[in-house]
């Protein structure tokens, strides 16, 4: 058959939910690689086979309904066949849905690529009662038919050898033709002559496709024919156009619905005579159709549904809440020892505070993108997902966004303690690209895990009594302001009409557990690889700012002077003990302690005194000019800058510039304490500044996430800036309001 | 006779699609998801909140928006 060491190129295509990815991974199992179409956000799996010493390189099309221009997974998938040309492509359908999955078949057909139909699901096919005559099918369609069950991997080798025997013959593209009708039909065929007559477009596509495609007004078709052939362009254009009006006027109709129409005749001759034949056609509910009585249920549904949320959400966060721990205190270790072992001096700081701290909160995400991934794999795979968007999505629509986009919003801290970098790659289950983006824009107002420590400690401080319902009221509060702050941006920046909801409702079926697997690690392993380089480097960054230039000379020397004679105080024999410490179990007389405390005072006021000499600090005093509108200080500024790299570092500088010295997250009662002491502060600030908190822009671990997933910068660069100033515009309005009532004295 | 809008139909009625008037994109899904003049549909239930729709068509259950609905002319089934 061949010489044994050909590589094909080997394309999966199929709807939606057709079991499509629980194939390639049958096929390919762990030897995959997950990437990107280049330039844009839509993934592109890719896994080789080896099959009697040839090799499959298979890829994994996106997933579509058709071969249209307009969604970007249908572009994706229709460029990949023109452009790559792989010898064969599997085109996967849902046996138990055949005529819909057919749809995609015969575009496929159409444009004459050569096609294995892969029957899929026949397990569950035969339980409904539906019987396929697999040969007189593959003798009508021309086409070798594969009966296959993913689960099981049933069929499989039968279809990689029927594959790999097709790739090697080495067909040529014949394009079917089928008739579309009387109206329809001549001018295909007039076109088609003039078209391969000037052999326009013909050195990748075949004449009648190319005709078809201008005949349904395909606007990439349309438009790179214009640039190819302006003048034959325009003259198919005008074809087109006559036809469209004669359409119209006769049968009100356009020759894209008709081409539809007969594509959907077509496919109903090809069933018919027994190739299909369903048992029980009675109209009896099924398994999923009972399961979903109770959970689409009018009143049932959203509280099934808001316990299965808040149940996701548990899962994320408590199961991932001792790895993440175990994950942190392995950093923190291993900052002590590097503490410890090396010498005092600014390559200890980068290391420790620049490097570890910023590769130990890339990796701390990990157990929680992990587990989040794994939850929400399992309601997409089961079909949960898309009654939640089905549930929801009259909601959502009134804020532009969609169904879906509750998932994001929950994991994001919807419910108090999520984290918006899953959060925001939780976006990818949405289809719709401008829902899609608002979403992830909008996700991080929501209250992470992170803010969550620092309005504790705010609230300790200034709101005292009413802790839970002051927590209560900053979750409504962050879902108003991402709701609303969504319409905002849907109605001028992302303007447009929502895209078409249309979505399916697959049949509840049970996920593999290895497939869930494999979905989980392959997106958790693409964070680490491309989040991870980018925030080590802001996070050194960040160091830097909050480093240098440091004390100047004469600072340093006064510092030391004051020490020195703190230590001058103290009688000689003592002052070796004063300096070091005491050795264990050794009591420490009231002179040596009294000393160390004040050393240690020094020591904190040196701190803050570097922070406030630091960039950062040059930077949080220049904006107290503006900032002051909001009641913020230098320091709260530094904090909030510092926050910038992660909101939970801002309660260990507010620590440092309140010459607290280091206070770690959870200790933080002092800062609490020492803030409601401060003439500075009152509750009317602390307001404010949670509120600029909740709003102002995301972290970068966030940021980096934001740009992935939207596929640009400049959305990255938006969330900073638009997130900012909105922050800043409301505490301002807070803290102003509230003077102007008399509040905040 | 009975031609009513999708938006329109009950849960339970059946009917078939006879006429969409959908152009452009929504058009173009609403095809692609095997919903042509001729097709067979029944309608399955609505959301919680009335909003979207859900109908049976060709074996599977596809949910649409009320707006959407509105292009889909049904002939709906009288006995249903
Ligand atoms: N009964 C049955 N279920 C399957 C089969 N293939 C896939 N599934 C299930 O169908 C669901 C969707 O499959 P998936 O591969 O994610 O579909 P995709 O959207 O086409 O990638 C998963 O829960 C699979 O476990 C099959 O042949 N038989």
């Amino acid at each position: 058959m061949n010489n044994g060491n050909e590589q094909y190129l080997i394309a999966l295509a199929g709807n939606p939910n057709c079991g499509k990815t629980t194939l390639f991974n049958a096929v390919t199992g762990a030897r995959q690689h997950v990437g990107n179409y280049p330039g844009i956000t839509v993934e592109k799996k890719e896994g080789f086979y080896q099959l009697n010493g040839s090799r499959l390189r298979l890829v994994d099309l996106p997933g579509t309904y058709s071969l249209t221009a307009y969604s970007l997974e249908e572009l994706v998938a229709r460029d990949f066949l023109v452009q790559e040309r792989p010898e064969v492509v599997l085109n996967i359908v849902d046996a138990c849905n055949l005529e819909r999955n057919l749809y995609l078949t015969v575009q496929l057909l159409e444009l004459g690529i050569p096609v294995v139909l892969v029957l899929n699901m026949v397990d569950a096919a035969e339980s409904r009662g539906i019987e396929i005559d697999v040969e007189e099918l593959s003798r009508r369609l021309q086409l070798p038919v594969v009966p296959t069950v993913a689960r099981t991997g049933r069929g499989k080798d039968d279809l990689l050898s029927t594959a790999a025997r097709m790739a090697s013959e080495k067909r040529g593209w014949a394009p079917l033709h089928i008739s579309y009708g009387p109206d329809i039909d001549p001018a295909l065929d007039e076109m088609e002559k003039e078209i391969a007559r000037l052999s326009f477009l013909t050195e990748a596509l075949p004449s009648r496709w190319t005709a078809l495609k201008y005949l349904e007004a395909d606007e990439q078709v349309i438009a790179k024919g214009r640039e190819t052939h302006p003048e034959l362009s325009s003259r198919l254009e005008a074809i087109a156009a006559r036809l469209t009006d004669h359409l119209q006027k006769t049968l009100e109709s356009y020759p894209e619905a008709i081409i539809a129409d007969h594509r959907y005749g077509f496919i109903a001759a090809l069933l018919k005579g027994g190739v299909v034949t369903e048992k029980n056609k009675s109209d009896r509910l099924y398994l999923s159709d009972q399961i979903d009585r109770v959970l689409t249920n009018r009143l049932l549904g959203p509280v099934s549904m808001m316990l299965i949320l808040y149940m996701v959400y548990q899962f994320t966060f408590n199961y991932s809440a001792l790895p993440v721990q175990l994950v942190e205190s392995a950093f923190s270790m291993l900052g002590n020892r590097m503490d410890a072992l090396l010498p005092e001096g600014l390559i200890k700081s980068l290391i420790v505070s620049g490097i570890i701290d910023g590769v130990g909160g890339v990796i701390g995400f990990v157990p929680l993108i992990l587990f989040m991934f794994f939850a929400i794999a399992f309601l997409e795979d089961t079909g949960y997902l898309a009654r939640v968007a089905y549930m929801l999505d009259r909601v959502f629509r009134t804020f532009g966004l969609h169904g879906s986009s509750v998932m994001a919003f929950i994991i994001s801290g919807g419910i108090a303690g999520g984290c918006a970098v899953p959060g925001v790659m939780a976006t990818r289950t949405l289809r719709s690209s401008r829902e899609r983006l608002a979403t992830l824009l909008t996700a991080p107002f929501m209250n992470c895990g992170a803010k969550i420590p620092v309005f504790a400690m705010l609230i300790a401080a200034f709101f005292p009594k009413n802790r839970a319902s002051m927590m209560f009221l900053l979750t409504l509060l962050s879902w108003m302001a991402a709701l609303f702050l969504a319409k905002l941006i849907r109605i001028t920046i992302l303007k447009g009409p929502s895209t078409p909801f249309l979505l399916e409702l697959p049949p509840y079926r049970l996920p593999t557990f290895k497939g869930l697997l494999i979905h989980t690690w392959e997106r958790t392993w693409q964070y680490v690889q491309k989040a991870g380089t980018i925030i080590l480097a802001i996070s050194i960054l960040f160091w830097a700012l909050m480093t240098f230039p440091g004390l100047s000379e004469k600072k340093k020397v006064r510092f030391e002077e004051a020490r020195q004679e703190i230590l001058a105080g103290v009688p000689p024999e003592l002052r070796e003990m004063t300096a070091r410490g005491a050795p264990e179990g050794q009591t420490i007389p009231a002179v040596v302690a009294d000393a160390r405390e004040r050393i240690l005072a020094l020591d904190h006021e040196e701190a803050q005194t570097a922070l406030k000499d630091s960039f950062a600090g040059r930077i949080g005093t220049a904006m107290e000019s503006v900032s002051r509108w909001s009641g913020f200080d230098w320091r709260t500024n530094v904090a909030l800058l510092s926050g910038f790299a992660a909101k939970e570092i801002i309660i260990s500088t507010l620590g440092t510039a309140y010459s607290l010295g280091k206070v770690e997250t959870g200790d933080d009662l002092s800062l609490s304490e020492r803030l409601s002491n401060d003439p500075l502060w009152n509750p009317l600030k602390a307001f404010a500044v949670i509120v600029f908190i909740m709003l102002y822009a995301p972290c970068f671990a966030t940021i980096t996430c934001i740009i992935k997933e939207s596929g640009a910068w400049k959305w990255g660069v938006f969330s900073m800036v638009f997130n900012t100033s909105v922050a800043f515009l409301i505490a301002v309005l807070v803290y102003q309001g509230g003077r102007w009532l008399g509040l905040g004295t | 006779m009975g031609t009513v809008l999708l938006r329109h139909m009950l849960p339970g009625q059946k009917g078939v699609v006879t006429q969409v008037k959908a152009v452009g994109e929504l058009g173009r899904r609403i095809r692609d998801m095997g919903i042509v003049p001729g097709t067979p549909l029944f309608v399955q239930g609505r959301a919680p909140l009335l909003d979207p729709v859900a109908i049976r068509v060709r074996n599977f259950t596809l949910t649409l928006r009320n707006n959407e609905a509105d292009y889909i002319h049904v002939e709906v089934d009288e006995t249903s």
